[in-house]
């Protein structure tokens, strides 16, 4: 009985929020991104009572920030007394596909649009298993250049331009 | 008369008919493929339709959304994944009825259901919506503020997300719309000195980012998962004692799925899940819930479906989205140079009508469709991820890029993706977070403008009406999931 007694009292230890928990974290960042947003707000411009038609420019995000900072106040609170679901630790997967959306960002910035949508279509795909090759080069050069060309021809858009776009425009 | 002959107009034209068969035709799929559906899908659609004129564009963005929401059945159904969230009640008794070797009988009755709900949403719609649209002509601005506020308070009570979290979800989504040069005083917010942004941040990129991004960072964590496949010889239309022991549960929850639907914010989420509880709670046997309950599968795809019809009425009465689909017809109606609200009944009716008879359509086709080709598309749930999710990526970033060609639109689409994600691994609901955004000029535009009409004196709200009514309301779904949650505790 007393053995039973020890092992809830363990239990109940574990469950009992720690200050690294999710809801701390969540919060405190929830928190911290408001305050510097609210802080931002003193920096907006004033304008002059006959323009600012009934409040100024940054009443309103500032009332938003501050309803946003209470009600996580409040979720932090409820936290103590109802702690958040352990997650299970991100698998490596997330860690490279994130990584890999930031390598698409910077490819299509600095070399070619297209070439970063390349890149990335062929990584996730081998990342997540594929290694058939026809189908790689279906997703890594068939179907981007098919909707390139859709959105080219048909909604007549124009990409920015880059080692390959400058190629197709010339 | 007139109004019937409008509704005939998706017929009377090939090129109205056309894009009425293929948008309840990409629907249908976008509702098979778990993680996409008729938000996501929509939003990815949105950029192809502005060279179409604004009736086939919202007829598409519609039968998108009737024939996706049926689409998330046959998923669920069949690998226990709900293709949209709002079968998420169907997987609890179309699975089990499956697995008993019944795959048929439970998509035929999930089809009839759906089609049932999806019509009688249409009634409802037709209806009420010229209503509604008569009481708003007698909204000022203050009464416009205090339904938007409403409307973002019954967020609170949506299925995901507990009720702090979904609010904290909506005032970040308001916060998003602050974000440009102020409408009213053309000061800058939150810009960072950065050109692009004093325009403010566009709709598609965060629904894009949200969802599709979003669920492609949650794919990438479940690369692991095996689904378990039930094979679909045929679908098999009910018998008669199925329509027997069923009638009833359809026709209640399809009256709940368009009452839900028609609550601002609410959607077919919420529906299906009241409807699937309300099922059980007048069954005759409901012992046999969550075993392949025929009542269970169509309380719940009943109700979803009604809900299409009812979501739209805010929609398009008030400019008040029913759900985070609508928003997204919502910012395409609002492309197209269409604004929703009382005036675009008396002005527009022609286009109004065509709608509705898109929708009342787009059922009768899924119904074809889902009878004769569920095999079919029951397949398109063996395209694998690791092909799929690339793909979706670059009609991702090729679709977010077109409407303002701009790269910060796809920068920020990624932003909102990562961010999507965490929220959704800590258990907010990215759904408030749309709906916000989509109010938050309304919210503050129309706060503004009272002010300016009461002279700064906030405590002048009290002295309407409707806007007491409004706000006893907003009270009311505040408090709502607090008294539920302690009815269940």
């Amino acid at each position: 009985m007393k053995h039973m007694q020890r092992n809830n009292e363990r239990a109940i230890k574990k469950k009992s929020p720690s200050f690294l928990n999710d809801a701390s974290i969540v919060s405190f960042v929830i928190i911290i991104f408001s305050l510097f947003l609210f802080y931002l707000t003193f920096n907006f411009d004033e304008v002059p009572p006959i323009l600012n038609r009934g409040i100024q420019p940054a009443t309103f995000p500032k009332g938003l920030l501050i309803i946003i900072m209470s009600l996580t106040s409040i979720l932090y609170f409820f936290s103590l007394k109802n702690p958040w679901k352990k997650q299970e630790t991100l698998p490596k997967t997330f860690s490279y596909t994130l990584i890999i959306l930031i390598l698409f960002a910077i490819i299509a910035k600095t070399l070619d649009f297209f070439l970063g949508l390349s890149f990335l279509s062929f990584t996730i795909s081998y990342l997540w298993g594929e290694r058939r090759k026809l189908l790689l080069f279906f997703v890594t050069v068939i179907f981007p250049l098919l909707v390139f060309i859709f959105f080219e021809t048909i909604l007549n858009l124009r990409f920015p331009g880059g080692i390959l776009t400058d190629l197709y425009y010339r | 008369m007139e109004n019937f002959i409008y509704m005939l107009a998706p017929l009377l034209s090939i090129e109205l008919f056309l894009v009425l068969f293929f948008g309840t035709l990409a629907g249908l799929i976008l509702g098979v493929l778990p993680g996409l559906g008729p938000t996501t899908g929509g939003a990815l659609i949105l950029p192809f339709t502005i060279p179409m004129d604004p009736l086939s564009a919202i007829i598409l963005l519609t039968t998108i959304y009737c024939a996706g929401t049926y689409g998330g059945a046959i998923t669920a159904i069949l690998i226990n994944t709900p293709g949209t969230p709002a079968a998420a009640a169907t997987c609890l008794d179309g699975y089990p009825l499956a697995q008993k070797g019944e795959a048929g009988r439970a998509l035929g009755l999930a089809t009839i259901a759906s089609v049932f709900g999806g019509i009688f949403s249409v009634v409802i719609l037709v209806l009420f919506a010229p209503m509604l649209a008569k009481i708003a002509y007698q909204f000022g601005q203050p009464e416009y503020f205090a339904l938007a506020i409403f409307g973002l308070t019954m967020l609170s009570s949506i299925g995901e997300g507990t009720p702090i979290k979904n609010l904290i979800a909506a005032a970040f989504g308001i916060l998003i719309s602050t974000v440009g040069s102020d409408f009213m005083t053309s000061v800058d917010r939150f810009t960072f000195g950065v050109n692009i942004l004093t325009e403010g941040i566009g709709f598609i990129p965060v629904v894009v980012g949200l969802f599709a991004i979003s669920e492609m960072l949650v794919q990438s964590t479940l690369l692991h998962q095996v689904f378990n496949r039930i094979t679909l010889d045929a679908l098999k239309l009910p018998t008669l004692d199925d329509v027997k022991s069923t009638w009833k549960t359809i026709l209640r929850s399809s009256g709940i799925g368009a009452f839900i639907g028609i609550l601002p914010a609410e959607g077919g989420t919420v529906a299906s899940l009241i409807g699937y509880s309300e099922a059980k709670r007048w069954s005759k046997n409901p012992q046999e819930f969550g075993k392949g309950s025929i009542e269970g599968i169509t309380g719940a795809e009943a109700a979803n479906n009604a809900a299409t019809g009812g979501a739209m009425v805010p929609t398009l009465a008030l400019g008040i989205p029913g759900s985070a689909t609508t928003a997204v017809i919502l910012t395409g109606l609002i492309i197209h140079g269409v604004r929703p609200g009382p005036s675009l009944f008396r002005e527009q009716p022609d286009f109004l009508y065509g709608i509705f008879g898109a929708m009342l359509f787009s059922n009768i086709i899924f119904f074809i469709l889902g009878f004769f080709g569920a095999k079919i598309f029951a397949r398109v749930t063996l395209i694998p991820n690791k092909l799929l999710w690339p793909m979706v990526f670059v009609v991702c970033v090729c679709g977010t890029y077109s409407l303002n060609q701009s790269l910060m639109d796809i920068w920020i689409m990624l932003a909102c993706g990562v961010i999507g994600f965490f929220m959704r691994r800590f258990g907010f609901s990215l759904v408030p977070v749309i709906i916000g955004l989509i109010l938050g000029e309304l919210v503050e535009g129309t706060l503004r403008q009272s002010l300016v009409i009461f002279d700064g004196n906030w405590l002048m709200f009290l002295t309407r009406p409707i806007v007491v009514t409004f706000l006893i309301f907003s009270i009311a779904a505040l408090l709502v999931p607090y008294l539920r949650g302690e009815k269940n505790n």
